[in-house]
């Protein structure tokens, strides 16, 4: 059968982190903190960064592959790819991106990064003191009018309208959002480079942590971090002559159900992932059901959307969140369906995500702090509750 | 301290921004009515689908011909959240505030963000019937804000 499909034909063949910082402390230019990232990849393959001719982005980092590539000298530039829209909801369709590039012949390797330093811009979880006093930013995206004078304006405030609606249409007790965060927080304990790691939590600090805003309490919420990562992708051939067990890219898919999210809480699937249709179309490409799944990321910038990324890709039903969403099913070595193995954007680092997409990698290599035994499906859902949104199942 | 008993009135105190009616003049039309104490949605003159927030096209059929249609100042109230971390400087004074998503059944179910009158620790009942309360903003470029409310 020769359908159009990326699926099986790339791998991830390198993976590359810098250090990880709180946020505004990054010793480094965020310039660095990505030609790190990006280089460290290289050396990982066991490639000559030289050989790098593509490259793949998301959430308008504004690290722009033509600084990248001529600070490093590369000799030709065959692919060139910003993901649109969606923040941290690209980190998987950048992925995607960039096995349809090489699976299109367009590039050979091409390498996905993302790299965030606040300190040197500003902080993306307070508003934007800036923006907001001259809003409309961008006079192209209506609906500011229509929130910020209500005290609506921060990322936290977007999520929580819609993950309460979640959480009431589906009669979701809070023991849900407290096992996520500390599955979370166990992980970190494992994983040295975690900013979380020596840092656990209980249940009753979580319970006691203040609120940010109702349903989200501190631990509720990601981090901020400075930091970077990538990765290399190129074809299936080029991945088996090189040094590490290649991850190999069995689906990736990216996109929107109908009217979701831009008429500012006025789509008719509200309280959605955003991620059912996405989800669909992912399962289709790789020939997998979620029953299939070994181990998962899933993009937690709050545990009201891990969830809700969780109930979309299959994993339980809405019914079945109080009994399924516990400590001792999603967290490491015993859980049915062990989550945020590395300890997430939670307790890891907040690197838009892309460091669940390494440790996506690490667990099909065998080599993650927390390591499922004979992982071979291992999937990673992107940010639910934007539009687009993406998610990535990556295979031995 | 929220609740109308900020020195001005409002619900929330002075520094935050404006509404800025959109520069290419999408939705002057419904700043308008508000300062005139009158809730109005915009509403496809073809297919009479309501729509918010205001767009040029409608959504359902790609007329460009939309309207302003007034509507009953009411609602119910869909979805809630209270802010307690104060992440712009000018509601630092003013945690905890309420925020709710409020769907007007007689305007084809779109849906407002408003903030919710009264004691900011209230218990908070998706479903309860709301009416709405047209909160002025003096100055030199006076608006109003569309508020909601409990009622008697």
């Amino acid at each position: 059968m020769t359908a159009s499909t990326i699926s099986g034909k790339t791998a991830i063949v390198g993976i590359g982190e810098t250090g990880w910082y709180r946020h505004g402390r990054s010793p480094k230019a965020e310039f660095v903190l990505a030609l790190e990232a990006i280089t460290r990849a290289a050396d990982d393959a066991g490639l000559d960064v030289r050989d790098i001719d593509g490259i793949a982005g998301f959430a308008y980092d504004r690290n722009e592959p033509g600084r990248i590539a001529n600070a490093l000298g590369l000799p030709e530039i065959k692919f060139s790819n910003m993901h649109w829209g969606g923040g941290g909801g690209g980190g998987s369709a950048a992925i995607g991106n960039a096995a349809a590039a090489v699976a299109a012949g367009y590039a050979n390797y091409v390498v996905v990064f993302r790299a965030i330093a606040q300190g040197q811009f500003r902080r993306l979880g307070q508003a934007m003191q800036q923006d907001v006093a001259h809003f409309p930013e961008n006079p192209n995206t209506p609906g500011h009018s229509y929130a910020a004078p209500y005290g609506l304006f921060a990322p936290a405030h977007m999520f929580a309208l819609r993950v309460r609606r979640f959480l009431y249409e589906n009669d979701i007790g809070p023991d849900a959002q407290a096992a996520i965060a500390l599955a979370a927080y166990h992980h970190a304990q494992q994983n040295p480079r975690a900013l979380m790691h020596g840092r656990p939590i209980t249940r009753e600090q979580y319970d006691g942590s203040r609120w940010i805003v109702e349903p989200f309490r501190l631990f509720d919420c990601c981090q901020e971090s400075d930091g970077a990562a990538a990765v290399i992708v190129t074809s299936t051939e080029r991945a088996r002559d090189l040094k590490q067990t290649p991850a190999f890219i069995l689906g990736a898919a990216q996109g929107s159900g109908q009217r979701y999210g831009a008429a500012l809480h006025n789509d008719s699937d509200y309280a959605s992932a955003n991620q059912r249709k996405v989800a669909e179309r992912l399962y289709a490409m790789a020939g997998v059901e979620a029953k299939d799944v070994d181990v998962v990321q899933a993009y937690d910038h709050f545990t009201g959307g891990v969830i809700m990324s969780l109930v979309e890709h299959g994993f339980c039903r809405p019914d079945e969140v109080n009994s399924f969403c516990t400590f001792g099913n999603l967290s490491w070595p015993h859980g049915r369906l062990p989550l945020n193995t590395s300890g997430g954007n939670m307790a890891e680092c907040y690197v838009h995500g892309f460091e669940l997409i390494t440790e996506a990698v690490r667990q099909i290599r065998g080599t993650s702090t927390c390591q499922v035994a004979g992982a071979g499906i291992s999937l990673v859902a992107s940010a639910s509750m934007v539009n687009p949104t993406s998610s990535l199942i990556l295979n031995r | 301290m929220t609740g109308a008993s900020t020195p001005r009135g409002t619900y929330l105190p002075a520094g935050l921004p404006a509404p800025l009616p959109s520069a290419d003049g999408l939705d002057a039309p419904f700043w308008s009515a508000a300062r005139e104490h009158r809730l109005v949605v915009q509403r496809c003159n073809s297919c009479h689908t309501f729509q918010w927030t205001p767009e040029w096209i409608c959504h359902r059929c790609h007329s460009y011909e939309l309207g302003w249609e007034e509507v009953q100042p009411a609602g119910i109230l869909y979805s809630w959240e209270r802010v307690w971390n104060p992440s712009h400087e000018a509601v630092a004074p003013a945690v905890p505030y309420l925020i709710v998503l409020v769907e007007l059944p007689q305007a084809g179910n779109i849906r407002m963000i408003g903030n919710l009158l009264g004691d900011p620790l209230q218990d908070v009942v998706i479903g309860s019937a709301l009416e709405a309360e047209f909160e002025d903003h003096p100055g030199p470029e006076p608006y109003t804000l569309v508020q909601w409310k409990l009622p008697k």
